[in-house]
């Protein structure tokens, strides 16, 4: 009935070029403008009622000049972001692998559950008695996260890792100074394959850095170690696993040699999602750990944040730990905001961590639970492994074919004779619809190409992703440079020119010049 | 034109009288990729050989320039500022960093010499 | 496991391919006598109704902000946020993105990062904004820091009127940096003689208006102080709305402005997730800490977005990094640009006069009460009130009788001879019945 006119219901074959379009927009592909090009300084998306006529008390200090703020109504406001929205890559799209960076899935039963009013609408200086379930969800995921690390203390407060590492840095730092040993003390050591955050947060608190180098296998071996280590050392901050998605072997012989020197041992969690119900970093020596919830228990990355990173602490450290911590007296919970004649090392952000943060890692852990949590970290480290065997006879690894944990490190010896470097290879893989893996790092690994699947991913998925690598591999070794270097081709964006961003910063949108 | 000196670090010293001009090799350059910023020294700094004298940055990258020679900063390439792509474009002419007066000439000797530079980049993996 | 997709046949055949025998072997590199042989002692999976009972039983314990009269501010502001702003950072574009590392595919996040970095920019009066840090403390922190690399002094002076927990998180990173701070008396009057603490060796002076008592302070004459000592002004702020009402910090020369962006966009949170505001004066570029967004062109000449002046951050620079912050607060700063994008700047300065006007109300009928006095001269949505009871009791007694009225000031600077004084917040989302509560509870208590 609907077909009478007899329209065609198949697409004739077609010139697969795509046309020209008046808008710039690509079907479902948007260009969008700025709000400072479409809002105008009259629209609002939110009704409010004027006051009532009152007697000012802002004084002298009333704001009589224009912002410069444009407004959208609501349909436009959603239609913006929306837009924009589909110009990003997500792991609820596609594969996400950025090694190190651990892109797993984010339930949403997470995101519902730190939306309760009980939990978002609360004031952190609410009287105690209106927030013991608050204080009780903080002291239950501390409980828990002191079970998985088998470490005395937590520190909630840091609201990242590179703030979970300052944190357990301080209390380093307040530890030694407690021993006296405060103006001898004055080196870390800091293996050169570490995350930036490591020797930026050392330098931060005035400690200076002392670089360790990796063996031809990519870890750090106790001999090694015990070279640098002396008596000017106060700590060790060593990746664990690894950067290379290595497990350090020789962590626990590491972590007798940094004790017996007197010094701590830091070690940084960013990738402790390989071994979570597999061992425990407090009986590996371990005196400070952050814990990033947002890779390890799935906080959502939301673009490049908010992330938490509470600090697991040994029984030596714990002391130091700053403030507010919970105190539990019979039933009642309550906040020491202050620590006056206790040796905590101070304060570190306004009010008591990422409690929305706190709220999505302890769903994520009921719901894995202990058998659950296991089999993650058994999936991702599998997951990672497959990968690396279905590749390797196609691209190089920088330090042989051993197993590796959560993630698989290639290196671009074998691109050499193609004449392609990491990055042409990484934004093919986006025409493919992939993200690519983090590439150049670590820095100590020529070309690196740090590929982390994490537990979320079918076999299926892992398959398809592995044979598009492998076509890619075979072509780009086949010599077919210009698909490589062309790429991205089919993305929002083909490559940008950092170089004239670098070199004259345009860091805001500013009114034309009238033509 | 007088010959260019230079340390395993890639800066090249060009001696002018007592003053030596110093920059960045064209190796380094080119390793080094598009330069898009450039911190020096100030006028009347006093900079010891080895050490840290200016930061030459790409998009991707910062490194240290360290002084070939030691001595007294007594001019510095304003146009760097506007133009960084001067250290690309001719880094051992209109791209160069800043100006010493020497403070020991002797240390030249310890540099090498355009073709023993040439060898030992040939050394790099 | 309903989050795992890998079944026992997947993982069998994985293994096989990879020449394993068991999973064991792939964790062969941690010491055998380490590696855990059964179960770490937590409970099991749980369903998802399961965990939903749990949780909502602990949020079921909290007295919520929207149930009661609330008049809690001192850092943290109760707003409404459109239902649009919190769809929209739900999408999952957003929500589950990675730091925008290739700007191919990820131009959503970077134009919105530099829509807010426009927005912070035109809001606090200075030329360029980060694209964001931890909170409005951590935010004051770094750019004290900031000062110290600017100026090549060490010494900080921070005001009175400074919010306390802040001024902690100055000196517990300044004293760890092993530079100074001088902390000036809390100044409840806002009469400090701050430009009088200035000297040669100050790289910096952090000064809050609206401040921790709610005062709000003319910056110009100490930012005059301070350059004349060739130190910089560091004006910080904690309610973002105010700046719909109050002259910016820019406007009063402020060199580096911070503050917490929470009010816009974002929900109390117990303390966090919030998100850190930062900008200064275009020279300071490069000394500023955190993630910038910059405009350029792609291969096609088409407008683009990326991040930018990386080679100051920890990720290339390492310990000469100007901070070591990685992760920022990306999604708040979401939910901050969108909800700030619905305002305009319309919305925004209507908003600002609603809270001010609640709050003189709020005031007004407090001063009536026998036994209450309001020290605040100018104000804009918070004031302090100095009670004839001690604060924290009478705090504890208005709770008892449903009304969250406000927070001692003891609870933050103890021991400081001010137990007698609460700090008192009125936004938009209260009511004509909301101050009637408070002030019939409050004069019970008093009498």
């Amino acid at each position: 009935m609907l077909n009478t006119q007899g329209r065609p219901t198949h697409a004739d074959e077609i010139d697969p070029v795509a046309p020209a379009t008046f808008t710039g927009n690509r079907a479902l592909e948007m260009e969008e403008a700025l709000i400072f090009e479409t809002g105008r300084l009259d629209a609002t998306g939110v009704d409010i009622d004027e006051p009532q006529p009152f007697a000012s008390r802002l004084g002298p200090h009333e704001l009589k000049t224009p912002i410069g703020l444009p407004g959208l109504t609501e349909p436009e406001t959603m239609r913006h972001y929306v837009r924009l929205s589909r110009k990003n890559y997500s792991i609820d799209a596609g594969v996400y692998p950025l090694g190190s960076c651990t892109m797993k899935h984010n339930p949403r039963l997470n995101e519902k559950m730190a939306r309760l009013a009980g939990l978002a609408d609360i004031h952190p200086l609410q009287p105690f008695s209106t927030v013991q379930g608050a204080l009780e969800l903080i002291d239950a995921l501390s409980s828990t996260l002191m079970a998985l690390t088998g470490m005395s203390a937590i520190a909630m407060p840091p609201k990242a890792g590179a703030h979970g590492e300052l944190c357990g840095m301080m209390a380093i730092k307040a530890a030694i100074a407690a021993q006296g040993e405060g103006a001898t003390r004055n080196v870390v050591l800091v293996p050169d394959s570490a995350h930036g955050t490591n020797p930026a947060t050392a330098a931060l608190i005035g400690f200076s850095v002392r670089a360790v180098p990796a063996n031809e296998e990519g870890i750090v071996t106790a001999e090694a170690v015990k070279a640098a280590l002396g008596p000017d050392v106060a700590a060790i901050m060593l990746t664990n696993p690894n950067t290379c998605g290595l497990f350090e072997r020789e962590i626990v012989a590491i972590a007798e040699a940094v004790h017996a020197a007197g010094a701590y041992f830091y070690c940084d969690g960013a990738n402790f999602n390989a071994i979570v119900g597999k061992a425990k970093p407090g009986a590996l020596g371990v005196d400070a750990m952050h814990i990033n919830l947002h890779k390890t228990f799935s906080t959502p990355h939301g673009g490049g944040g908010p992330g938490a990173g509470p600090v697991a602490l040994s029984e030596r450290l714990a002391p130091f730990a700053p403030t507010p911590f919970i105190r539990r007296d019979g039933d009642r919970l309550s906040l020491q905001e202050h620590d006056e004649g206790g040796q905590s090392f101070g304060r570190l952000c306004a009010f008591h961590g990422q409690m929305g943060m706190f709220v999505r890692a302890l769903a994520f852990i009921l719901s894995h639970g202990a058998d659950g949590l296991k089999q993650a970290s058994e999936d991702a480290v599998l997951s990672a492994n497959y990968i690396r065997v279905c590749l390797n006879d196609l691209m190089t690894s920088p330090y042989g074919d051993r197993p590796c944990m959560h993630e698989a490190l290639f290196d671009d010896r074998w691109l050499k004779e193609t004449g392609l470097t990491t990055l042409d290879f990484a934004k093919a893989m986006i025409d493919e619809g992939y993200h690519p893996m983090t590439v150049y790092f670590p820095l100590v690994v020529h070309g690196a190409m740090l590929i982390e699947p994490t537990e979320s991913e079918s076999k299926a998925s892992l398959d398809l992703f592995i044979m598009t690598l492998r076509d890619l591999a075979l072509k780009a070794l086949a010599g077919e440079r210009e698909r490589f270097l062309a790429a991205p081709v089919l993305a929002p964006r083909r490559r940008l020119d950092e170089t004239r961003a670098a070199r004259q910063p345009i860091l805001r949108w500013t009114k034309p010049p009238p033509a | 034109m007088s010959q260019l000196r230079y340390s395993k670090d890639h800066e090249y010293v060009r001696l002018e009288g007592e003053i030596g001009i110093v920059g960045i090799s064209d190796h380094a350059q080119s390793q080094l990729g598009d330069v898009v910023f450039v911190e020096l020294p100030k006028i009347g700094d006093k900079i010891a050989q080895g050490g840290e004298a200016a930061v030459v940055e790409s998009v991707k990258a910062a490194s240290e320039v360290y002084a070939p020679v030691s001595g007294e900063i007594v001019a510095v390439n304003d146009a760097l500022e506007n133009e960084p792509s001067l250290i690309n474009e001719d880094s051992t002419g209109n791209g160069w960093l800043f100006r010493v007066k020497l403070a020991n000439p002797a240390e030249l000797d310890g540099l090498m010499d355009e073709a023993a530079y040439q060898e030992f980049l040939k050394t790099l993996p | 496991m309903r989050y795992l997709p890998l079944d026992d046949q997947d993982r069998a055949l994985m293994l096989a391919r990879i020449g394993a025998s068991n999973i064991d072997e792939l964790f062969a590199d941690i010491p055998a006598e380490k590696r855990l042989p059964g179960l770490i002692d937590i409970p099991r999976r749980m369903s998802e109704m399961a965990v939903e009972r749990r949780l909502s039983a602990m949020a079921a314990r909290n007295v919520s902000a929207g149930s009661v009269p609330f008049f809690l501010g001192a850092g943290a502001y109760r707003h409404h946020v459109p239902a649009s702003v919190d769809h929209l950072i739900q999408r999952s574009e957003f929500l589950t993105s990675y730091t925008p590392y290739q700007p191919e595919i990820a131009q959503g996040t970077l134009q919105v990062l530099f829509e807010f970095q426009t927005q912070v920019a035109a809001l606090t009066g200075m030329e360029v904004a980060n694209a964001s840090m931890y909170d409005g403390s951590t935010a004051c922190a770094e750019a004290v820091l900031m000062a110290h690399r600017v100026t090549r002094r060490k010494k900080a002076v921070l005001s009175g009127g400074l919010h306390p927990h802040y001024a902690e998180v100055v000196r517990t990173l300044a004293e760890m940096a092993d530079d100074e701070t001088l902390r000036l008396a809390p100044d409840v009057l806002a009469r400090e003689d701050i430009a009088g603490a200035i000297d040669n060796e100050t790289s910096c002076v952090v000064v809050q208006s609206p401040d921790f008592f709610g005062n709000l302070r003319d910056l110009t004459p100490i930012a005059a102080a301070a350059r004349a000592k060739g130190a910089l002004l560091i004006a910080v702020f904690t309610e973002a709305i105010s700046l719909g009402a109050v002259r910016s910090p820019g406007a009063m020369d402020a060199d580096i402005v911070v503050g917490e962006g929470q009010s816009i966009g974002n929900a109390l949170n117990f303390g966090g997730p919030y998100v850190g505001l930062f900008a200064t004066r275009a020279k300071n570029v490069r000394q500023m800490p955190g993630r910038l967004a910059g405009e350029t062109i792609d291969a096609e000449g088409r407008r683009s977005f990326t991040l930018t002046l990386s080679t100051r951050e920890q990720h290339i620079r390492r310990e000469k990094a100007t901070s070591n912050i990685c992760t920022n607060s990306g999604l708040c700063a979401l939910a901050f640009t969108i909800h700030m994008s619905l305002l305009g700047e319309t919305g925004l300065k209507r908003l600002a006069r609603v809270n001010h006007a609640n709050a003189v109300a709020l005031a007004d009928r407090l001063a009536g009460v026998k036994g209450v006095s309001i020290l605040n001269e100018c104000f804009f949505n918070e004031f302090t009130l100095r009670t004839s009871r001690p604060a924290h009791d009478v705090v504890e007694s208005l709770a008892r009788k449903g009304v969250i009225g406000g927070v001692p000031v003891s609870r933050l600077a103890p021991r400081a001879g001010l137990d007698d004084l609460i700090v008192v917040a009125s936004t938009e989302t209260n009511s004509e019945d909301d101050r009637a509560a408070y002030a019939t509870a409050l004069a019970e208590i008093l009498s």
